[in-house]
């Protein structure tokens, strides 16, 4: 048994290898160092509280942790790098269920009477009230969230009439079952209005992601990892362990920080991301009149576009959602091999929010091997486009609209895009016409110097790649 | 239906409606495609290229007589009218403006016309200007004939020999054919300067690194007229620009003009006396000798040489001259005219005036004249370009008070926390609030490229809540127990899934 003193150092060498960890994906050089110190703090951390805090069931828990480790481990390796966003949804959930189990643990020792009293009662009840809270709506979210991101529940933003109301209507019911809570835990009982209002915060999870809609997920993803982040915090505070709460508000605030880093890129209200509906309200309208007058699109064929990109100097590739549904990284980057091989610069373009993840794009070209020193992001490349002969458009769409710079109107209007039209061509890969997620028509698509290569992005680039 | 090319028949003209690349692609439309013998061969297109493409060979009256579709270069002469009848359709350069008898002709005998050089200007019908692809090639071309007659290197050179100094290009009217003059001129070497009454191609001239000759004249009317075309200009100006002119002839070696105002004869830009004032071996090239010539002493067809040895070629078909090239083009903007007017792409034209592109083109149709076509909705150059749409960010002036109030409502809100929080609370609370403020200065620096794997990384690292279920599972209570043993196995897939799946992201990224 260890002593609780080293227990406590052991708890701040693992706070302090956390934050290395976090400091180390700076850039990719560190990266993969930080991982390993985030990997040793989680030992040192295990460690120390089974041979210093646990007192009995060690067959139990090392089952479990067993059990569990290989169940994460084959599901790391098994996950193609195209639905790293729904692993991480899933993993999410697991935090979530995780807050919400121990605070009802928590709740159910009877040791909590004893150990508190008066205002420390009430406020290790509200805490215990919060990590549930919060825990509840990370599971929930992030269910949700799984299922939109796997495609088993329709991407479209759910908008129930007063939907806004309802939200606030739980958000009341919550607080005042929290009161009923914190006034029952004092004589003793609390169980009822705690399993009420995780019913609660499951409905409010559920509902506040189904609003959300497909192109707003990066934003849903990063915060509900901020959401995981503070359940860990809260339940930190139940149980007076400064570990969890420093490991939660390191969690919590770079969840939010990327959630506020994916709206700036989208140009959003983090408060009109959460209140969804995107695309239904306000814009339509607006964009129903430019889809006038917009003139007709030029299609090209594999071989056209072949010959277009052998006889380019400079080539940008900006590749978006299509994709990676389409699996087309690899080909991409073969395409990318056998130019650069004609001493053509290509070079990748990536926008914050392409994908469904922050970083989505970058993990998928370097899951195919495309060296990073190559891939660059928007604010980086964009005023290098004039320079640009060709540019390459692969499932992309509503990240490379002009209209979002030109039309005041447009429901993107003032999101950043990755100005492909300032290029001398642009070859558009698509499935079809339709529109983006924003449900906004993109009048690069008329443009001059735009061809459309219709089809699916993996089977046209095969042929491209053929050809060239 | 059947696509008929006969011969030009104009003198001289050694232009061909369709060339066999473009014919492959006209049979790819779903039309047949019949080609009159010998059609490319003063273009250097043969027979046999023609054959090989699935081209029919065939007479020039088995065309006019069988074809649904006629296309040409020039419009119909010398009887070749009397050889359309109705429902056929033609195309082909009219000029209906100039030619009422023609326009008036085919409308009697029911045939459907387009005129190439009426195809509106507007951004979509680009592809189809066959009056854009001409005029390049005229400004090439009056580039070549400058440098046949010219007798001197266009480059500036140091020799063994001694000191070459550059020509000295002047080029009058910024057009298509104007800008394709500065470009050739320049890639020979040249100095080149040019001028234009529309203010808005100054920046076209000096993206091409031309100089863009300023006039010393206040004025706000700008020369652009509908269609992107110069228009007429005040006497005021004119009187401006020729004193211009009149200086520059004295320096400059060479002068291409491509002044012209659609509709009416070219204006008089280059006056008798300038071309005496010009250096001996100079050349004027004047592109609108068909319309009358910008220069005075413009012959058309003809290189006419003055006293000072000063030729002024007055060539009215260069394009002509490089009858593969304007073929060519030629050829393809017709293509692109029939694919927007084969939408099933199964061989049937289809003549529709819902489409503005068709209806400005057409001249008559059914037994009327539908020329003039209504006015076109977008010109190339809007007069008085509205500056675009700047991106509308209204920068919400930040309030000074916003903040202020809010950090003093916090910090009492934190107060009469810390005034009933016992102590033992605000101690965890101190380390949540710093560890809040190294999250985020951490996060900042954390490479975009990254955000994934800091994803999965974080979401391992809040796994940490495993040790939660971890003091919890000394429990005696079997609930509790075994809640914290479901607890830690959840969480440990999270923190095992999690860090592997970070660490072969990372692997991935390799330089």
């Amino acid at each position: 048994m260890m002593s609780q003193g080293i227990v406590t150092v052991s708890y701040i060498i693992a706070t302090i290898l956390f934050i290395l960890a976090l400091g180390g994906l700076s850039n990719q050089e560190t990266a993969r160092r930080g991982n390993w110190y985030g990997i040793i703090g989680m030992t040192i951390a295990l460690l120390a509280t089974i041979l210093g805090v646990v007192e009995r069931h060690y067959e139990i828990l090392l089952v479990a942790l067993l059990i569990g480790g290989s169940i994460g481990v084959i599901l790391a390796r098994r996950v193609q790098m195209t639905q790293m966003p729904e692993l991480v949804a899933v993993l999410h959930s697991l935090v979530g269920a995780a807050a919400v189990a121990v605070g009802y643990a928590s709740f159910m020792d009877p040791g909590r009477l004893s150990h508190f009293s008066g205002v420390e009662l009430t406020i290790h009840d509200i805490e215990t009230y919060l990590g549930v809270l919060i825990g509840a709506v990370t599971f929930s979210g992030s269910v949700i969230a799984f299922g939109k991101l796997s495609g088993r529940i329709g991407g479209k933003p759910l908008t129930l009439p007063g939907r806004h109301f309802f939200n606030l209507g739980l958000l009341l019911g919550a607080i005042w079952f929290g009161r009923e809570f914190v006034l029952q835990s004092a004589i003793g009982s609390g169980m009822e209005p705690l399993i009420i209002m995780t019913v609660i915060a499951l409905l409010f999870g559920i509902h506040m992601v189904m609003a959300i809609g497909g192109a707003d997920m990066p934003v849903v993803v990063s915060m509900l990892n901020s959401y995981s982040g503070w359940a860990a915090a809260a339940t930190g505070f139940m149980l007076g362990n400064d570990l969890l709460i420093v490991t939660g508000a390191l969690v919590g605030s770079s969840g939010a920080i990327l959630s506020y880093i994916m709206c700036r890129a989208m140009n959003r209200k983090f408060i009109a991301v959460i209140a969804g509906g995107f695309g239904t309200s306000g814009g339509t309208s607006a964009s129903s009149d430019s889809d006038e007058d917009q003139g007709e699109v030029a299609p090209i064929d594999a071989h056209e576009t072949a010959a277009l990109l052998a006889g380019a100097k400079e080539i940008m590739i900006i590749p978006g959602y299509g994709m990676a549904v389409a699996q087309a990284q690899h080909t991409v980057y073969e395409i990318t091999k056998a130019l650069r091989a004609k001493k053509i610069n290509v070079r990748f373009g990536i926008h914050p929010v392409a994908g469904r993840m922050p970083g989505h794009m970058n993990v998928l070209l370097a899951e195919a091997k495309v060296p990073y020193d190559i891939v660059f992001e928007m604010d980086e490349i964009n005023a290098n486009f004039p320079e640009v002969d060709v540019s390459i458009v692969i499932g992309a769409n509503d990240i490379v609209n002009p209209s979002a710079l030109t039309d005041p109107d447009s429901p993107i209007a003032g999101m950043p895009v990755l100005e492909c039209w300032k290029g001398k061509a642009s070859i558009v890969l698509k499935r079809s016409m339709a529109t983006g997620y924003a449900g906004v028509q993109n009048p690069l698509f008329f443009k001059d110097n735009t061809r459309m290569l219709f089809g699916d992005a993996k089977e046209t680039l095969d042929e491209v790649l053929k050809v060239l | 239906m059947r696509i008929g090319v006969p011969r030009e028949i104009h003198g001289g003209e050694q232009r061909v409606a369709t060339t066999p690349d473009v014919a492959t692609q006209l049979i790819k439309l779903g039309y047949d495609v019949a080609v009159e013998l010998q059609v490319g061969a003063a273009a250097n297109y043969s027979d046999n290229s023609y054959k090989a493409a699935g081209c029919e060979i065939t007479t020039a009256d088995n065309i006019w007589s069988k074809s649904q579709i006629i296309l040409k270069v020039r419009a119909p002469e010398n009887g070749e009218v009397e050889k359309l009848s109705a429902g056929q359709t033609l195309i082909s350069f009219l000029w209906p403006a100039q030619n009422p008898e023609l326009v008036k002709e085919l409308t009697d005998r029911g045939v459907t016309a387009m005129a190439m050089d009426s195809v509106p200007r507007i951004s979509r019908a680009q592809k189809m200007d066959a009056l854009s692809s001409m005029a390049n090639i005229a400004g090439y071309r009056a580039i070549v004939e400058a440098a046949q007659h010219f007798g001197r290197f266009f480059t500036g050179q140091i020799t063994a020999a001694g000191k070459v100094p550059p020509a000295i290009v002047m080029v009058i009217g910024a057009g298509v054919a104007g800008l394709a003059a500065i470009g050739a001129a320049k890639s020979m070497g040249a100095i080149v300067r040019a001028f234009d009454t529309r203010p808005e191609v100054k920046e076209q001239v000096e993206s091409m690194d031309a100089d863009f000759l300023m006039l010393d004249f206040e004025d706000d009317e700008g020369g652009s007229g509908e269609g992107g075309y110069a228009k007429t200009m005040s006497k005021e100006f004119i009187d401006a620009e020729m004193a211009l002119f009149r200086e520059q002839a004295k320096e400059v070696d060479i002068i291409i003009t491509t002044a012209l105002i659609p509709g009416r004869p070219a204006p008089k830009l280059i006056m008798a006396d300038m071309v005496h004032s010009m250096k001996d071996g100079s050349v004027i090239v004047d592109l609108a000798a068909e319309q009358g010539g910008n220069c005075e002493l413009t012959e058309a067809d003809k290189v006419v040489k003055t006293e000072n040895g000063v030729s002024i070629i007055g060539y009215t078909d260069l394009p002509s001259r490089m009858a593969a090239q304007s073929s060519q083009l030629y050829a393809t903007n017709l293509r692109h005219l029939l694919t927007d007017m084969t939408p099933e792409k199964d061989g049937n034209i289809v003549n529709s005036f819902d489409d503005e592109v068709v209806r400005g083109a057409t001249v008559c149709k059914d037994g009327e004249t539908t020329y003039p076509p209504p006015a076109p909705k977008l010109s190339a150059a809007p007069k008085k370009a509205e500056p675009a749409p700047a991106p509308v960010v209204i920068k919400e002036k930040p309030s000074v008070m916003g903040p202020v109030i809010g950090m003093i409502v916090g910090g009492l809100v934190l107060l009469g926390f810390g005034a009933v929080a016992p102590e033992s609370f605000m101690a965890h609370f101190t380390v949540f609030v710093l560890s809040c403020f190294v999250g985020y200065m951490v996060i900042w620096n954390v490479s975009p490229a990254l955000h994934t794997p800091l994803m999965s990384v974080t979401n391992a690292i809040s796994s940490i809540i495993v040790i939660g279920a971890l003091l919890q599972i000394s429990a005696t209570n079997a609930t509790i127990m075994w809640i914290a043993a479901a607890t830690v196995l959840l969480t440990s897939i999270n923190i095992a899934g999690g860090f592997a799946v970070t660490h072969r992201m990372l692997e991935m990224f390799r330089r």
